[in-house]
């Protein structure tokens, strides 16, 4: 339930003796490695056993032991349950070998980990802070930090309830603001080395040779954070010689919240709306990932027919997103607003279905723990079945009309950005970036969840690993959702939508839980862990929009600067997922 | 050929282009022969949402509304019972439950106690919900076992000051509600009946 049995069938502990343990506390599961062998029992698990992908990297405050620890869960490529492993350090000093040189998709993650935990992970090659800005004071992932308008550990606060006299937050702050300063700290007095310099050291990769006398450098041009191109606010550095990218590393954090710290403080039932806010655009798919972790945790079943229900809320949220994507990729070529508007007509229509049934466009808090929030209509199921038999199957087909064989579309695409296989595997690259790479990986198919496993679908590939690869994969994503809904929509059975009873506060006991679904970005996972309180003890999201930046200096390096427009765009990000 | 694809997409544009005049044209002579219109009139704005739609997609908010679906749901608003003699009979109980259950905390509660014996009265003295805060993600309605606090269909909410909501402008009668949600406030409706009927079957039998 909780440890899968299955995440043993590899016996870790006997490759590894005094090395390597069982992790045996209540609910968990996986393997306890000691920090000093980190990397290689890290590299026996890539290169014996086969988990070629890590899917997720991050840390757990264990306040009461006295112990950071580190959370990995690698997966294969070929499909299958995790492989979850654990390294422990003295919570003082947290020092963790860095796994960057195993899993280049550790990179970002340990950088994550190392801002809002304070884990330090030694050999990273550029472990700065990444979600909060450089000079923040703590981390506050921590058990003992508390935000400036700090009420209590854990929701729900007791000045809501008996208390009730309505106040102000900010009243309470002498600021007047949501700014702490650290004691004895005099904004006035407060000098500073520019906090940049250690990012625009890190992109000068080399010296221009002075041949011809004529003294010639890079130009470091800082794309962002308000740029058009840019989805929202996120900025890349860039190193060019002439027009050529030479380095580039994203910096982000512009619309961080600590996703994470509210969904500590919160029920685990509160968290649910909270998921909608990451990635705005599939608050049904975000909710979904949610659900299927915590799901875990508890152990109870989802009824039948909300499973479908899912099902076709996250297949309608695909298509909506991939359209969005075509639409916004095309804005990002030059075709300004043409495609995106068409793309908007189909979003409408299906953001419709959702505000009929959701009770709200794209915040939609639709999913519950065991099932859904209620039932769908008749009269938005017949919505549906007109959009998925009737509609939308001209509509993909008309998107790729207008836009597939474009020439102009297909010299900006076409062996543009180049990811290899072994690259995007390496960089913990996931959903179409992957399998435009081709790895035909998909978690529906790979290590199926919800009533995937009932439907015929492709898992669209493709080899050549270029933007214009991303694009069809998309494309011919959209189809294989239509499919999908198809069939789920003449499936679906009759029933009640929820296993159990409504109730707002669940019962969840002590555990951990990785719950992943294949998002439309990637894959979405959600680290849930309990010590049986009302509240998370650990809420971690793997953003998929985050993770597959890994790989864009790869992707960028010896392509024009005008380039990196188009290759960010094909990534697909979300900036409220990115930043959470 | 060079250039079949881009002449392939504005093939499409075109159509597109096409369409939205007919379709204007097509209603125009609707309008003369049925007498429906296709802009500013609940007929048009249901063409324009439904499967058939093609040519003009927008909504000239806020000349033009669209309907909101049953569910829709913006900041709450407490519902009360009118009294057969005028009088506010709020169906809040001061439980608690909404305010232990909303995300954002933006519910606050004092409970109210009787002057005379100083012990606690079900209604809330005061209530308040700080619609600046709220998600609307619909959890106090939900989770309300008395139907007191539900969701509300008014989204023009903008304002130049803070949007901190007390009794005066939450109360809402019981047949506003009715009127937003038909569906639902029957159905809550017909559970309460049956609850009630089968109390008074419980408490009669024991009574015999």
């Amino acid at each position: 339930m909780t440890a899968p049995a299955s995440t043993l069938t590899v016996d870790l502990a006997a490759r590894f003796p005094g090395i390597v343990s069982a992790d045996s506390r209540p609910g968990h599961g996986g393997f306890l490695v000691a920090p000093e062998k980190l990397i290689e029992v890290a590299t026996a698990i890539r290169d014996e056993f086969g988990y070629d992908l890590l899917s997720s990297v991050t840390g757990v405050d264990q306040i009461a032991d006295g112990k950071m620890e580190v959370v990995y869960h690698a997966y294969k490529t070929t499909g299958g349950p995790a492989l979850v492993f654990k390294t422990q350090a003295p919570r003082e000093n947290p020092i963790v070998p860095s796994l960057v040189g195993v899993w280049m998709g550790a990179e970002l993650q340990e950088r994550e980990a190392w801002d809002l935990l304070g884990i330090k992970f030694e050999n990273h090659p550029d472990l700065r802070r990444i979600l909060m800005w450089e000079g923040f004071e703590g981390h506050p992932l921590r058990k003992d930090w508390h935000e400036p308008f700090f009420e209590e550990e854990a929701k729900p606060f007791k000045s809501r309830w008996p208390g009730g006299k309505h106040f102000f937050s900010e009243a309470k702050n002498p600021f007047h603001d949501n700014i702490q300063f650290p004691a004895g700290f005099d904004p006035e007095k407060y000098t500073f080395e520019d906090p940049e310099e250690a990012l625009y050291t890190s992109l000068k990769k080399y010296q221009i040779a002075d041949t011809d006398g004529i003294p010639t450098d890079h130009i470091l041009v800082n794309m962002g954070p308000q740029h058009p191109s840019t989805h929202g606010v996120f900025r890349a550095a860039v190193m060019l010689d002439g027009e050529t990218v030479v380095s580039l590393k994203p910096v982000m954090g512009y619309l961080h919240r600590n996703h994470e710290k509210i969904g500590e403080r919160n029920t685990f039932l509160q968290n649910m709306p909270y998921t909608d806010r990451l990635d705005y655009f599939n608050s049904m798919s975000n909710n979904f990932g949610y659900a299927l972790a915590v799901e875990k945790l508890m152990g109870i079943p989802v009824a039948e027919r909300a499973d479908y229900i899912r099902v076709i809320m996250a297949e309608l949220s695909r298509i909506q997103n991939h359209l969005i994507w075509a639409g916004m990729m095309l804005n990002d070529l030059g075709a300004m607003y043409t495609p995106a508007l068409y793309a908007f007509e189909e979003r409408e229509l299906i953001l419709d279905i959702f505000e009929m049934t959701a009770g709200s466009r794209m915040m939609c808090n639709y999913f519950r723990f065991g099932g859904v929030a209620r039932d769908m209509s008749e009269d938005a199921l017949r919505r549906t079945r007109d959009l998925v038999f009737d509609r939308l199957p001209a509509k993909v087909d008309e998107i790729d009309r207008l836009l597939t064989d474009n020439e102009v579309l297909v010299s900006r695409l076409k062996g543009m950005g180049y990811l290899s296989a072994e690259d995007a595997i390496r960089a913990s690259m996931t959903g179409p970036m992957l399998r435009a790479s081709g790895v035909p990986y998909d978690i529906r198919r790979a290590d199926p969840y919800s009533v995937y496993d009932r439907f015929d679908f492709d898992v669209v590939s493709r080899p050549e690993g270029d933007m214009y690869a991303r694009y069809i994969v998309r494309i011919e994503e959209m189809r294989q959702s239509l499919r999908i809904l198809e069939q789920a929509l003449k499936q679906i059975p009759e029933g009640p939508i929820m296993s159990g009873k409504p109730q707002y506060q669940v019962k969840v006991q002590a555990g951990e839980a990785y719950g992943r679904i294949e998002s439309p970005k990637g894959e979405l996972g959600y680290y849930v862990v309990s010590n049986g309180k009302p509240n998370p003890y650990r809420y971690h999201v793997r953003a998929p929009s985050f993770i597959n930046l890994t790989a864009l200096e790869m992707m960028c390096v010896g392509e024009k600067i005008a380039d990196f427009v188009a290759i960010l765009g094909a990534i697909d990000i979300v900036l409220g997922e990115l930043d959470r | 050929m060079y250039g079949k694809g881009l002449l392939k997409g504005l093939g499409v544009t075109f159509v597109r282009f096409f369409n939205t005049y007919w379709d204007d044209l097509v209603w125009s002579w609707k309008r003369v022969t049925t007498g429906e219109k296709r802009y500013r009139s609940a007929e048009g704005i249901a063409h324009r949402s439904s499967k058939d739609a093609r040519g003009i997609f927008t909504v000239q908010y806020p000349e033009e509304k669209l309907p909101v679906p049953e569910e829709f749901r913006y900041v709450p608003f407490l519902v009360y019972d009118e009294g057969a003699d005028g009088s506010k009979e709020i169906r809040c109980t001061s439980c608690g439950i909404c305010p232990k259950v909303c995300p954002p905390q933006c519910i606050w509660i004092v409970r109210s106690a009787d002057p005379a014996t100083g012990r606690p009265r079900p209604q809330p003295a005061e209530f308040y919900i700080d619609a600046d805060l709220c998600m609307n993600c619909g959890f106090c309605a939900e989770y309300c076992p008395f139907d007191a606090i539900k969701m509300d269909h008014d989204y023009e909410l903008a304002s130049y000051h803070r949007n901190l909501f007390g009794l005066e402008q939450l109360m809402k009668p019981a047949s506003y509600y009715a009127g937003i949600r038909p569906l639902n406030a029957a159905r809550e409706d017909e559970a309460r009946r049956a609850k009630e009927a089968a109390k008074a079957a419980k408490s009669e039998a024991h009574a015999a």
